[in-house]
């Protein structure tokens, strides 16, 4: 290793000796925090059964700690316990009390008159509220894999995209609109 | 430790090795043949030939139901974006038909679905601790909620049927909308004048021809003969009077037309037909759950659930909140509008 220092700055030499040198012990040192194992075949396997679940590893400890049943089957079953986060129930009542008052109030706020625009900001503002609750607590989204995430936001990028270029394609088109309107007005 | 499988190491089927989820082999069983799949196969009788580990086929699954949600949302967008056109084109419309909805079925509609996403999200719970019982306990709740929604819907949907409240050439509303409670509460001044000329025009309509007294639409200018004076001044509201029908939408600008002219705005029945289609696709999509759920009840009664396998479960919930996700934004779209 302390060879490799000097030789550092020339890319080709460093290569060589990445490849020269046994790559697995350099991997688990980042990616399995258990590097005392010594035999080759066991550790190869820890670090493609750990590859997987990698990601949620902090997800997992938290489910093991907050549900000792869950991890105790999952001991059971010997190998990739804790699939997911599991939700506490607390949390689960906690937003649904949260979606129900907020449903309660959007209805209530029709009772203000804010105008046209502004009742409807605020419903739209309530609605997202509420389903961003849905989506982050009952749908996991905050301790499912980003990947996952990503792909919902795309749908709701291109959702957007297109609520918004049509929007403005007919706020355009407004002048056209309300000429054709008078003109139907006129001869009705 | 090592036994169960060197035992199945040699056969690809799952199935001729059904041991219970309890096996006896601890974490050490990481050590051995990783190369060979069997062991883990053979310790989850649910987990398909063609993936490696339990949590690959959860994941995989995961991310093809994140696919398949993507494609709902924009399935839905488009109902969506139809609405958005429509209400920035003809706000008027809008205003005139959602006193023809029940605000409180909606509502009440609302909550029973959001109850429905705990018990859906506690059964994924359930399922992942392996408890059965509660897990099926909470499946027949959320499809209790499920037939709940679906029957206020019929409620909803009956009585727009016999209130000729349809879509396209169906739509011949039976009630005018100054009759209706939800008008009057909002404007009284506005529903009891609209009730003058409504009398006033029918009055004229009456004799000339039988047809059929149609408030809301255009007399025939002359026919105006009871009360000449009277009529006229009806139909010629002065500004403090026209103000609340101004407000309440029943008339448009004076500039547009000099006489008060009580009308549903042309195009409402396009609102119907906006509001059947998005609940109805909403309330198929509520149908289909009922099913998915159905079949999950069926699974967890057979204790196919458990911390290694619930994916399912998880799956089957994520569309039901959708499915919820959607009901977010149809209720005050369509029943709160102001």
């Amino acid at each position: 290793m302390s060879d490799d220092k000097p030789e550092a700055d020339k890319p080709e030499a460093t290569e060589t000796e990445a490849a020269s040198t046994p790559p697995p012990s350099t991997e688990a040192d980042h990616t399995v925090r258990t590097t005392e194992t010594v035999a080759t075949p066991e550790e190869r396997s820890k670090l493609q059964l750990s590859d997987e679940p990698k990601p949620d590893e902090p997800k997992k400890n938290n489910s093991h700690d907050k549900h000792a049943p869950a991890a105790a089957h999952d001991h059971g079953d010997g190998h990739d316990h804790g699939l997911a986060h599991t939700m506490p129930i607390a949390l689960l009542f906690g937003v649904l009390g949260a979606l129900l008052a907020l449903t309660v109030a959007t209805v209530a706020v029709t009772a203000i008159d804010l105008g046209a625009q502004g009742n409807l900001i605020v419903a739209m503002v309530i609605a997202t509220v509420k389903a961003l609750l849905v989506c982050t607590f009952f749908m996991h989204l905050l301790w499912d894999k980003k990947f996952n995430l990503v792909l919902f936001l795309t749908s709701v990028l291109f959702l957007i995209l297109f609520l918004g270029m049509t929007t403005a394609d007919r706020a355009e088109n407004q002048q056209a609109i309300d000429q054709y309107r008078a003109l139907q007005l006129g001869v009705k | 430790m090592a036994e169960p499988s060197t035992e199945t190491r040699g056969s690809a089927k799952p199935a001729s090795a059904p041991p219970p989820p309890h096996t006896d082999h601890g974490h050490d069983d990481h050590g051995h043949g990783h190369e060979a799949h069997d062991p883990i196969h053979a310790a989850n009788p649910h987990l398909a030939h063609h993936f490696d580990t339990p949590q690959q086929q959860f994941d995989a699954g995961k991310l093809g139901i994140w696919l398949f949600l993507l494609t709902e949302v924009l399935f839905f967008s488009g109902l969506f974006c139809a609405y958005t056109v429509y209400r920035a084109m003809h706000p008027e419309v809008f205003v005139y038909a959602h006193y023809f909805l029940d605000t409180k079925l909606g509502a009440v509609n609302t909550c029973v679905l959001l109850i429905s996403s705990l018990t859906a999200a506690w059964a994924v719970r359930n399922a992942q601790l392996a408890e059965k019982k509660a897990l099926m306990l909470n499946i027949v709740i959320t499809i209790a909620c499920a037939f709940t929604f679906m029957s206020v819907k019929y409620v909803e949907y009956a009585h727009k049927y016999h209130d000729g409240l349809l879509p396209g050439k169906a739509f011949q509303p039976k009630e005018q909308i100054w009759e209706l409670k939800s008008f009057r509460d909002k404007h009284p001044e506005a529903a009891e004048y609209a009730e003058k000329l409504a009398k006033l025009d029918e009055k004229k309509a009456t004799p000339p021809a039988a047809a059929p007294a149609e408030a809301g639409k255009t007399a025939p200018a002359e026919a105006g003969k009871a009360e000449p004076a009277e009529a006229e001044r009806i139909e010629r509201p002065t500004e403090e009077e026209l103000e609340p029908l101004l407000a309440a939408g029943l008339v448009g600008p004076r500039s547009l037309d000099p006489s008060a002219h009580i009308s549903r705005p042309r195009m409402a029945h396009v609102f119907f037909g906006i509001y059947f289609f998005m609940t109805g696709l909403h309330g198929f999509h509520v149908l289909i759950g009922i099913g998915i759920w159905v079949w999950m009840l069926v699974k967890a009664s057979k204790g196919h659930f458990g911390p290694a396998y619930f994916g399912p479960v998880d799956f089957t919930a994520l569309y039901w909140h959708l499915v919820d996700l959607i009901w977010i934004y149809l209720f005050p779209l369509l029943y709160l509008i102001h």
